[in-house]
């Protein structure tokens, strides 16, 4: 085995190996999971009050439309008035009081609710319609319209959206796609950041343990460097693939649970969805039918393309520094692309997946690799990956190529906080 | 006896610094060699270039008459000053890794490093970790990662710093050892009685230049002064008696002897001590003819310049 090969192996196994690797593998999709059931837990909680509306119906039209809503009690309370109404809500701690005017056929704007809070918006929009509808039946009625009529006569449209490599999507499955893309970004990000990190500790490791000497007094700085970067790659690409298997795991299981069909094309989803168990149906369907491989393939393909990129910078600092605390100032330059394309992808590309700034954004190496993938669920023609890859590839080689001009001075200087300045000029050396 | 490493006029500069300049030295096969030099001199600097950790800009070194290649490096074991090894990797694993990074197989680094570990008696730290170790025991550690792969030129900065007395003269029999199995020895020091005991060979550096080389002996030779340490005993061994010697020694000497007190330990406590330095011409026996008309000589020693003395002289001189 070559010296390369010996170090590639040794910072493997120096990243596996470390506890908080273990755990963050196997603990960061419980915690995913968690995270999701404790937000969904707090919605639920947060509604969860039952609430009593007193309705003061002047018009008696309403009374007994209004129906009881599992978060919503309607208490009618029209035959004693308002104002004692009002007295009964505030001795009885009710939510708020609805008023109906006589007139409300005729003068819509009359409709009052009384209460200390603002009621949310669901609940308003759910009364709001609940009267028009009554209102405009009402009136329907009035002029002698059959509604049974208007019943048959309404139609229900939802636009399946195809593109021309047959490809269908929906309005559901977009979001489900941003979700992804969206997801898949943000994890590559955090590898980046995480792993990249890795990397800069262990140099600065070295450099404080002053092992470095004797390291290069046997292999180049520039393989040493290497060493480090694909060793850590490697760990990384372990890690994404144990959470792959977890995931496909999890797939495949929903699937035989729910009993689905993964190769049926997609079923128009805009059918309303009646039951819970339907509409994660249709969830786990659209997921399918997401390019989940190519997605994970290109993953790989970008993780390790800006990985080695921004290593090779986070290399290049931890050499240049004697100790993390000093790191601080050379972060700006990593963060900032890493940020921009985050905020790019979440604002440019869910709005807009084919539009120019999405488009330059995952051509620009700093941030193609978070833009791209996110760009990837939509449909990316072939020839604008291939392109953004290669000039991913391109400037990762000269990334390299100058991280290790700095590496292999840097990691001899202790002592002083470098500036720029003198960074810059160390590559001349 | 052929010459193992040559450093043939090198020259190199960190931006407008200038860390050596125009070096050579020359150290032959088999020898121990010590550079010698204030912080700051250049040494650290000329060893890195013999490790090739960094390029010269100019000027040439050769390793067993070859010019200085990449394939050398097997050839070479390095022991920095500033130790160090993972702190979180077992110590056999550790030691197997950067012997393996040298170029050996990995079952000749494992049988190596337990024909090591037994010799030093360190088999039981195997499976423990650097950082579970004491200062000194890593050193060990690092003492045989540096001789493992036998290397033909072994350099050695500062090896006893760090180490207690009991260790560093079991470091020093190991280095004496492996010069007799046919090592070359470089090694860069601030700690002069070391040099006296060890060195064959000194070269000693100033300000990115080299302004004495040579072999000890000559260098000392050099450097003498024919100063002689003198004691004589006095009558009874009394203060009185002693008071009386010192005016008569004082007053027959002759003028272009330089006399001076000394300080030295002798089993009487009122001999009297001196130092006298005689003209170059003479020989010491008529210094002793001198003496011994003044009384009985219990002590009579020529004083040898130290390494110390010759360092703190040249290096003032220049």
């Amino acid at each position: 085995m070559g010296a390369l090969g010996l170090i590639i192996r040794r910072e493997y196994r120096a990243r596996v190996s470390n506890r908080s690797f273990i755990i963050m593998t196997f603990l960061s999709p419980l915690i995913v999971v968690g995270m999701i059931m404790l937000i969904t837990y707090l919605t639920q909680l947060n509604q969860a009050g039952k609430q009593t509306i007193v309705v003061v119906d002047e018009s008696a039209m309403f009374y007994k439309e209004f129906e009881n809503t599992e978060s919503i009690d309607y208490l009618d309370l029209s035959p004693a008035g308002l104002e004692v109404a009002k007295t009964e809500v505030e001795k009885n701690n009710y939510f708020g009081l609805l008023y109906i005017p006589e007139n409300v056929k005729k003068n819509t704007s009359g409709v009052i609710f009384f209460g200390n809070e603002a009621p949310g918006i669901s609940t308003l929009e759910s009364i709001e319609e609940q009267i028009q509808t009554k209102i405009t039946n009402e009136k329907l009625l009035d002029r002698g319209v059959d509604l049974d009529l208007i019943d048959e006569a309404k139609t229900l449209v939802s636009i399946n959206i195809e593109d021309f490599q047959g490809e269908r999507t929906s309005k559901i499955s977009s979001w489900i796609k941003a979700g992804f893309g969206g997801g898949a970004g943000y994890l590559l990000m955090m590898f980046i950041i995480i792993y990249g990190n890795m990397v800069m500790r262990s140099v600065i490791e070295e450099k404080t343990n002053r092992i470095i000497e004797v390291i290069i007094s046997s292999v180049k700085p520039f393989k040493l460097m290497m060493g480090k970067i694909m060793g850590t790659t490697l760990a990384g690409i372990t890690q994404f693939m144990i959470w792959l298997i977890i995931g496909g795991g999890l797939l495949t299981f929903l699937t035989l649970y729910l009993g689905l069909d993964a190769t049926a094309p997609n079923t128009p989803v805009g059918n309303m969805a009646t039951t819970d168990l339907d509409k994660i149906e249709l969830i786990v369907l659209d997921i399918l039918n997401l390019p989940l491989l190519k997605l994970a393939g290109f993953f790989l393909v970008y993780f390790i393309g800006g990985y080695f990129l921004y290593s090779s910078i986070y290399a290049a600092i931890g050499a240049a520094v004697d100790s993390e605390t000093d790191t601080q100032q050379f972060m700006l330059p990593i963060i900032m692309p890493l940020m921009l394309a985050i905020y790019v992808g979440f604002f440019a590309v869910i709005e807009n997946p084919d539009g120019s700034v999405a488009t330059i954004f995952s051509m620009i190496p700093l941030t193609s690799p978070i833009v791209m993938l996110m760009r990837i669920p939509f449909g990316v023609p072939w020839w604008q990956l291939a392109l953004s890859v290669s000039i991913l590839v391109a400037s990762f080689i000269f990334t390299v190529w100058f991280g290790s001009k700095i590496y292999r001075v840097g990691i001899l200087m202790y002592g002083k906080k470098p500036t720029y300045k003198e960074i810059l000029k160390w590559i001349k050396y | 006896m052929t010459d193992l490493l040559v450093a043939d006029h090198i020259h190199k500069k960190y931006g407008n610094y200038t860390a050596l300049n125009d070096l050579s030295i020359t150290v032959p096969k088999g020898s121990i060699f010590g550079l010698l030099g204030p912080n700051g001199a250049g040494k650290t600097t000329l060893i890195r270039i013999i490790n090739q950790i960094t390029m010269p800009d100019t000027g040439t070194v050769f390793l067993d008459g070859e010019p200085l290649d990449q394939k050398h490096i097997i050839n070479i074991g390095y022991m920095p000053e500033e130790r160090g090894l993972y702190k979180s990797m077992k110590v056999g694993e550790q030691v197997i890794y950067l012997a393996r990074l040298k170029g050996l197989t990995k079952a000749e680094a494992k049988e190596r490093s337990t024909y090591w570990f037994e010799r030093l008696g360190m088999m039981s730290w195997w499976n423990k970790k650097i950082q579970e170790l004491s200062k000194g025991q890593a050193q060990k550690v690092q003492f045989i990662v540096t001789v493992l792969h036998r290397p033909k030129l072994l350099i050695f900065d500062e090896p006893f710093s760090g180490f207690d007395p009991i260790n560093a003269s079991l470091i020093k029999d190991e280095i004496l050892k492996l010069r007799e199995e046919g090592a070359t020895i470089l090694f860069s020091t601030h700690r002069m009685e070391s040099v006296e005991q060890m060195c064959d060979h000194i070269a000693l550096m100033h300000k990115s230049n080299k302004i004495l080389d040579g072999r000890l002996v000559d260098i000392k030779r050099a450097y003498r002064t024919n100063t002689f340490e003198i004691g004589l005993e006095t009558a009874n061994d009394s203060l009185s008696g002693l008071q009386l010697l010192q005016t008569e020694v004082l007053n027959s000497i002759p003028s272009n002897w330089e006399m001076h007190e000394a300080h030295f330990k002798t089993i009487n406590e009122n001999d009297l001590k001196i130092q006298v330095k005689i003209p170059e011409d003479l020989k010491p026996n008529e210094l002793l003819n001198f003496l011994a008309a003044k009384g009985t000589i219990n002590h009579f020693v020529e004083v040898v310049p130290t390494v110390n003395d010759i360092f703190i002289q040249t290096i003032n001189a220049n």
